[in-house]
């Protein structure tokens, strides 16, 4: 049952706060899921993001699903899931509810413009964290750059580069095999 | 009945919309012009608190929506039919993944997926870094672009990388405290 309570607690803490998209809860769960608890390693949370990119539905859940999955199976990835979404369900029906002109407010807007600029940085620092892990080699290095110039322009949707990069790696590695690397 | 009605339309939602919260609002400007259920003034509204509240933007969207419709037990509703083809897929991606995880097929496609996963987020992260380090009106009326530098923005995120590279604080409170000195120096 702690195990339970623990998923749960630690999702939803994520969850609370998560301001912004699904690539904001990424600094958290490298300190909370990958550095804390060991639930999964960088390399895994990196291929949850990429999956959870081109497949439906929002990131920040189909992420929570995958790291509940791999401790406690299909009830698990349910059980995370709703630690995620939990936050997010009690604010807004409180903020629907009572405070409707709440995103109005000057102190909301300061606020906000102050975490703005904090989930930035930690979003940078995270993607360099990750940098380290996976842009080893020169073909890696230059998925990476292609990707970011792409996606920073957006000349080709996220869906599109994700299957790409897959196909480009099955390549290198063929390549790579041929060699007899 | 509502509710199941909700439930399907968002559950729809969640199967089709790809990529991330922003990518219901197609979903959701067509349901406010077919249900009339909310207006597109709702929509605005709605935007605007679930970026400026946690939680991710598609689960809060979906929740404003239920609420606004049906009460709490239809932001209940609309969240779950929302979240639902995720579990679903992502479970049945879990279970594959878990039987390949050996083959070369499956090792190769992560070596070129690692990278532009990484890409992809610092992609992300310059969109929002732009916006947020550079004042594109004030460049366009001064035509001088070190006035569109956004001083405050710029000395905050200095902070916060010395206290995430020295002290190791924790991403939860650098959050707090950045949104304490947002109020304090009115950003």
């Amino acid at each position: 049952m702690k195990e339970w309570i623990q998923l749960f607690g630690t999702f939803a803490k994520i969850g609370a706060f998560t301001f912004g998209g699904g690539y904001a809860m990424l600094p958290m769960l490298q300190r909370e899921i990958v550095e804390h608890k060991q639930w999964a390693t960088e390399e895994e949370l990196m291929d949850y993001f990429a999956i959870g990119q081109c497949t439906p539905g929002v990131i920040a859940v189909n992420t929570a699903t995958f790291i509940g999955y791999k401790q406690k199976k299909m009830l698990g990835g349910v059980v995370a899931t709703a630690g995620v979404i939990a936050p997010s369900l009690l604010i807004i029906v409180l903020l629907a509810a009572f405070l409707s002109n709440f995103s109005s407010n000057p102190y909301v807007i300061s606020a906000f413009n102050g975490i703005q600029v904090c989930v930035c940085v930690q979003i940078m620092e995270a993607v360099w964290g990750m940098m380290k892990k996976s842009v080893s080699t020169r073909s890696t290095m230059g998925i990476f750059v292609v990707v970011v110039f792409l996606s920073y322009f957006s000349l080709a949707s996220p869906v599109l580069l994700v299957i790409a990069a897959g196909l480009v790696g099955i390549v290198i590695s063929g390549i790579q095999r041929k060699r007899g690397v | 009945m509502i509710l199941l009605d909700l439930l399907w339309k968002f559950f729809q939602i969640g199967l089709f919309a790809v990529g991330g919260g922003l990518a219901t609002l197609p979903f959701l400007y067509e349901m406010s012009e077919t249900t009339k259920w909310f207006s597109t003034t709702d929509i605005t509204n709605m935007i605007a608190i679930s970026q400026s509240t946690p939680g991710p933007i598609g689960v809060n969207m979906a929740t404003y929506v239920g609420f606004l419709v049906e009460g709490v037990g239809g932001a209940v509703v609309a969240t779950t039919g929302l979240v639902l083809p995720s579990i679903l897929v992502i479970v049945a991606v879990s279970h594959m993944l878990e039987r390949f995880k050996e083959s070369q097929v499956v090792q190769a496609i992560f070596l070129g997926l690692r990278p532009a996963s990484a890409g992809l987020i610092l992609a992300s992260g310059l969109s929002v870094a732009t916006i947020t380090f550079f004042n594109e009106t004030v460049y366009q009326t001064t035509g001088n672009w070190i006035s569109g530098l956004n001083v405050k923005a710029i000395v905050l995120a200095a902070g916060i990388v010395f206290l995430s590279r020295k002290k190791k604080v924790h991403p939860i409170l650098m959050i707090v405290i950045a949104a304490a000195l947002g109020i304090v120096f009115q950003f």
